[in-house]
Parts: C-alpha cells; sequence; structure tokens
C-alpha cells in the first residue's frame, strides 16, 4: 500500500462513510433514532446523510427508544436491514426489553422462523465528563444475552469496516462505540471495506505478558505495553473487537505464550466481561499460566462528574502497567 | 345490526356460518385444552380466550392473506383464525417438532411466518412496536399491507402503548391496533389500574381514528375492522378499535379468581358470542340444532385428530437445545 492510497479520516468519518456505504449498496438498510437526521447526531455521525438520503432513511424518531428499537427489529423481520441508533448504552436500558425479549429471542421461540437481521449501534463509556447517567459500559451486560453480537470497534479500520459485516449478519449485532474516539484521527487505506466480526486482534505482539483489552482502552493498554517496554517487558496486546461471540483461541493462544494475562475493562469490576475472559482462561489455560490473571476494571462508583474523580474511576495506564508488573512478577 | 331479513341471501349465510364455526373451533380448541392440561398433558401457561373469540374471528374476517398479524400470550384464537393449521397448534402446545413454532414457544409464542402471523408476545405490550415495525418496513417498500396488532387493556397501562401510538400516528403507518379490552389486566379491573377507562378516547387523543366495539358480537366486529382496514390501505393511517369483551375463564391455568364476582361473569356470559350469533342465524332458519351439532361434532372430531397425531408427534433433540439461537452458518 503506497501512502498515495491512504487517506486521513477519523473515527466518526469512519462510521459515517460506512452508513453511506450500506445505504448505497442496500435498499433496505435504512437508519433510524435521536436527532440522527435534521441534527446530524447526538455525535455527528450522521451529519450530512439526511440531504443525501432524505428522511424516509434518514429517520429522526421520537424520545420513545423502547418503540423504535422495537420497530427495528419488526422492520428487520419483516425483511429490512434497520441500523438503529441509540444516543448512549444508558438509554438503551429504555429499550432492553425489546432488546432481550425480541430481538435476542424471536428466533428461538419462533423455531426459527423470525430472523432479526438488525443493527443497532450505540456511543458507550466515560472520559467526558457527563457523569452518572450518560457514562457507563453496559457492554459487558449485553454479553450476557444469547442470540445477539456484540462488537467493539477500536480502531478506524473497525469503524469502517464493522457495520456492513454486521448488516449482512442474519441475527442482531449490537456496536459499542466509545464516546472518546470520535475525534481520533488516523488514515485509512482509500478502498478500505468490510471486515470481519468474529476474530479478536493483536494489536502488538510481545512475549511476556498478554493484555487483553477492547474499545475505549485499546489505546490506554497500547500506552502501558509502552511504558512497560522500557522496563524490558514485552506486553502483547489483544483487541477483543467481538465481546460476544469471544474469540477465545486468540487469547488462549497468547496466554500459552506469554503464561501471564491482565485484562482490562472500562466496566464495573463485580460481573463484568473481564471476569468472564478470566474465567475462560483459567478453565482453557489453567496450566499455561504462571500467575494469576489480573484484572483492571471501572471502579464500583456511579461515574462522577469532575475530572480529576471521573480519571481515577477509569483504567488508567499506570495501573494497567502496574498489574503487568504484578503478574510478571 | 339487524336482525336477519325473512330472505336470507345465501352468501351471507354462508359467511355467517364460517364465524360460527371459526369461533366454535377456538372454543373446542380451548375446552380440549383445559382438559389435557388438567391430565397435564399439556404445561407451562394457558391463558385462555374462551367469551373473546368474536374479537379473533372478526377481525380476521377484514384482513386478507398477505397481511400481517402480531399478538399475544393469549392467542390461540388469533392463530386458528389466521389459519394456523389446528395439527401445527395442538403440537406446539404439547411442546411438539410438528408444533408450528417446533415446540419451542408453547401457548403464548405460536407463530407462523409463512401466514404473516408474526407470534403471540408475552410481555404485555412487547408486540407493539414490533407491528411499527412491520408496517414501517412495508411502507418504506410501497407495500399496501395491514398490520393488525391485538393487545389487551392492560397494555394501555405501559409507556410503552403510548410511545407505539404517537409513532404509528407520526409516520402514518398501516396499523389496525385492536385493542382488546376484556376489563380485567391479569387480576387488576380496569378502573382499579387507569385513571381514564375510556381507552378509545386515549388512543384518539394521538391523532387516529379509535372508537369502541361490542366485542361480544362478532358481525359488529367484522363490520368496524373492515372499515378501518379499507380505511387503513386506503392510506388512512393507524386505526384503533376498543373491543369490549370478557374472559369467561380464568387469567391463566393458575389463577384461582380472587378478584372478580362470579355474578360478574355469569352476567357477562349471557352475551357469550357464539350464543349470541347462533340465536340470530336460528332466528333467520340459517341454522338448526342439528346443524350446530354436527358442526361441533365435525370440530371436536378434527381437534382429537390434532390430539392423536400431537401425542405421536416426535420432539425436538436434546442435541438441538441451543439450535436457533444464532441464525445457520452459511453454507
Amino acid at each position: 500500500m503506497t501512502s498515495a492510497e491512504m487517506v486521513k479520516t477519523t473515527y466518526r468519518e469512519a462510521m459515517r462513510a460506512a452508513i453511506r456505504e450500506a445505504m448505497q449498496r442496500d435498499d433496505r438498510v435504512f437508519l433510524m433514532g435521536e436527532d440522527v437526521g435534521r441534527y446530524g447526531g447526538c455525535f455527528a455521525v450522521s451529519l450530512g446523510l439526511l440531504e443525501e438520503f432524505g428522511p424516509e432513511r434518514i429517520r429522526d424518531t421520537p424520545l420513545s427508544e423502547s418503540a423504535f428499537v422495537g420497530a427495528g427489529i419488526g422492520a428487520a423481520m419483516a425483511g429490512m436491514r434497520p441500523i438503529v441508533e441509540i444516543m448512549t448504552v444508558n438509554f438503551s436500558l429504555l429499550a432492553l426489553d425489546q432488546i432481550m425479549n425480541n430481538a435476542a429471542t424471536l428466533l428461538h421461540m419462533s423455531g426459527g422462523q423470525c430472523s432479526v437481521p438488525l443493527v443497532i449501534r450505540m456511543t458507550t463509556g466515560a472520559g467526558r465528563q457527563v457523569a452518572a447517567q450518560h457514562s457507563h459500559s453496559l457492554e459487558g451486560w449485553y454479553t450476557h444475552i444469547p442470540g445477539i453480537r456484540v462488537l467493539t470497534p477500536a480502531t478506524l479500520a473497525d469503524a469502517r469496516g464493522m457495520l456492513w459485516t454486521a448488516l449482512q449478519d442474519p441475527d442482531p449485532v449490537l456496536i459499542f462505540e466509545h464516546g472518546s474516539l470520535y475525534n481520533m484521527q488516523g488514515t485509512l487505506p482509500a478502498d478500505a471495506g468490510a471486515v470481519d466480526i468474529r476474530s479478536a486482534a493483536v494489536r502488538r505482539p510481545g512475549t511476556d505478558v498478554s493484555l487483553i483489552t477492547y474499545g475505549g482502552t485499546l489505546a490506554t493498554t497500547l500506552a502501558a505495553a509502552d511504558a512497560l517496554a522500557t522496563d524490558g517487558i514485552d506486553a502483547e496486546v489483544i483487541d477483543l473487537r467481538s465481546l460476544r461471540p469471544l474469540d477465545d483461541k486468540t487469547i488462549t493462544d497468547s496466554v500459552a505464550k506469554t503464561h501471564r494475562a491482565v485484562i482490562v475493562d472500562e466496566g464495573w469490576r463485580t460481573g463484568s466481561l473481564a471476569a468472564e475472559v478470566s474465567a475462560r482462561i483459567m478453565e482453557q489455560a489453567f496450566w499455561d499460566l504462571d500467575a494469576p490473571v489480573e484484572r483492571v476494571c471501572g471502579a464500583e462508583v456511579p461515574m462522577p462528574y469532575p475530572r480529576h474523580l471521573e480519571q481515577a474511576a477509569l483504567p488508567q495506564a499506570d495501573a494497567i502497567a502496574s498489574a503487568a508488573r504484578q503478574a510478571v512478577g | 345490526m339487524s336482525r336477519a331479513a325473512p330472505t336470507v341471501a345465501p352468501q351471507e349465510a354462508a359467511h355467517r356460518r364460517d364465524l360460527l364455526r371459526q369461533m366454535l373451533l377456538i372454543r373446542t380448541f380451548e375446552d380440549k385444552c383445559v382438559e389435557l392440561y388438567s391430565a397435564g398433558e399439556i404445561r407451562g401457561f394457558v391463558h385462555l380466550y374462551i367469551g373473546e373469540e368474536a374479537v379473533a374471528a372478526g377481525v380476521n374476517q377484514a384482513l386478507t392473506a398477505d397481511d400481517n398479524v402480531v399478538s399475544t400470550y393469549r392467542e390461540h384464537g388469533h392463530a386458528l383464525s389466521r389459519g394456523l393449521p389446528v395439527k401445527a397448534v395442538m403440537a406446539e402446545m404439547f411442546g411438539k417438532t410438528t408444533g408450528c413454532s417446533r415446540g419451542r414457544g408453547g401457548s403464548m409464542h405460536l407463530f407462523d411466518v409463512s401466514r404473516r402471523f408474526y407470534g403471540g408476545n408475552a410481555i404485555v405490550g412487547g408486540g407493539l412496536p414490533l407491528s411499527i415495525g412491520i408496517a414501517l418496513a412495508d411502507k418504506l417498500r410501497g407495500d399496501r399491507r395491514v398490520t393488525a396488532c391485538f393487545f389487551g387493556d392492560g397494555a394501555v397501562a405501559e409507556g410503552e402503548f403510548h410511545e407505539c401510538m404517537n409513532l404509528a400516528a407520526l409516520w402514518d403507518l398501516p396499523v389496525l391496533f385492536c385493542c382488546e379490552n376484556n376489563l380485567y389486566a391479569m387480576g387488576t379491573a380496569l378502573e382499579r389500574a387507569q385513571a381514564q377507562t375510556d381507552l378509545a378516547l386515549r388512543a384518539g387523543s394521538y391523532g387516529m381514528p379509535a372508537w369502541p366495539v361490542d366485542g361480544m358480537d362478532v358481525l359488529a366486529v367484522e363490520h368496524a375492522a373492515r372499515s378501518a382496514v379499507e380505511a387503513i390501505r386506503e392510506g388512512g393511517g393507524p386505526h384503533f378499535l376498543e373491543l369490549k369483551t370478557f374472559r369467561f375463564r380464568a387469567h391463566s391455568m393458575y389463577d384461582p379468581e380472587l378478584y372478580r364476582d362470579k355474578s360478574e361473569v355469569e352476567e357477562w356470559k349471557k352475551r357469550d358470542p357464539i350464543d349470541l350469533l347462533s340465536v340470530r342465524m336460528r332466528d333467520g332458519g340459517e341454522l338448526t340444532d342439528a346443524d350446530f351439532e354436527a358442526m361441533s361434532k365435525e370440530l371436536a372430531g378434527e381437534i382429537d385428530k390434532a390430539i392423536v397425531a400431537a401425542r405421536a408427534a416426535p420432539t425436538e433433540p436434546v442435541e438441538d437445545l441451543t439450535r436457533f439461537v444464532y441464525s445457520p452458518e452459511p453454507s
């Protein structure tokens, strides 16, 4: 790939390009959610798409999460390929009944008749001082539910490429976009497109300890790996990408190599995705371990507003590095 | 509806006979379900529709095979009126592979996508957003289908109901909302749960035509549903029917009915929808006792055959326990 073929972009623009491409490629695709149209999206992801595709396909909804998420499910059942945007994961709780009792359940309770090819996108995570009702990382909760897929694009390539693959999936897919990532800048090949949504990715190869993370804490974890390198510790960083199903093989292959694991998860520690990953390592790679699995998670507190407390509640690079040193011993 | 004229058009008589047959099919099916439940052959929750048959039978008359239906957990009547085979519905009650949901749904989750019957939803109000989405899909594609969504008076207390009334009216969606007001949300009487008990008035406040209908009179239900469906198909947007009805039996098989007086039930039974129609037909000379007996016998025979088939039908293999959680991998 030559640099001439690379284009500068942001996570937000990559996501927008993905929506635009999906709308162009498939007439059944439409975007629906609060302020996705005239406002341009709460996080400006869909800015300009209303003008391009019109109000039928870039569909503003009232503040009725349960109704418009359920409408997405119904439209998907009836042959459309809706993309439903929920402003933040906290608001998705107003639609949890529809996600859990309908989207995830209809295929099974209809004996295989009602497929729900729906994509739900939402913002997750903290770091923007928006306090206790807009900042949580509840994607781990959603991974508890059989029948859905849970994706966490953490890179520009995944922001650009996961949506189309998700739309090809016959089952509901939830895409969690960490709010701190939208302004992330970088370059992508001009012809960047669909990516796989099944495997985890090794973002930094290493031999001494496996740092396993996803979404908004990928950058923090990579920073921790850099800090560890100056101490002579060669950390491998795994981006889970798909939280349900989990790519067990990439995790256990890494642990077989490094014999140590630290899981970094912005969600609350108790009952967390980190707990699930830890349990799987214990079940599948116990004899490969040279040290107990460490977890670096969000503090168990509703997210406070002031910056110093918010930062104290989030996994930081020094805490990750410290956990890794502990594991390495 | 006026009493039948002295000379009855044969077509109309045949139509009324068909309505009677449908209601009787539902009644007989459910009477059998009670026996099977008592005998332990079917389990789980079974919510009987007995007393409400005129609603399903009447509304379905207004729909074509190409329209959509979204239903509740009290949906045996909706499914049978829609034309789901008796055998498939009975096998579902038995949890057998030949059931309309391969036995995985049971009484509350009857599905038949080939008949555009999008299932029994057992979260009160949970089917309403689905009906919005199905209708939106039709509208976006330019299909002229109508989506009929059944739900009870209890659903009107759910926030989701109000979200959906607003959305349907705002987007001018082709939905026929069929509110089966049987006066009780499980054990809670309507006036004990809802500040405004005029449910059509509340739906109407969202800017859609809404009116009450005698839900015990199948011809009145059919008439209302036909006029609503016609208007919806002509682009008139959503319509709401408050179908005033009553369930003669308990909420489910577990319900000892401590919350209502037997006399209330007896009073409503005087307006049994099957009696109302059959008396009218007898008065009009369209139906004899012998006809009625023969029809009852024929239906009982059909249901008995379905029971025999369901008993003999295979069950889902345990190895397939987690099948249908995700769609099969494309080969």
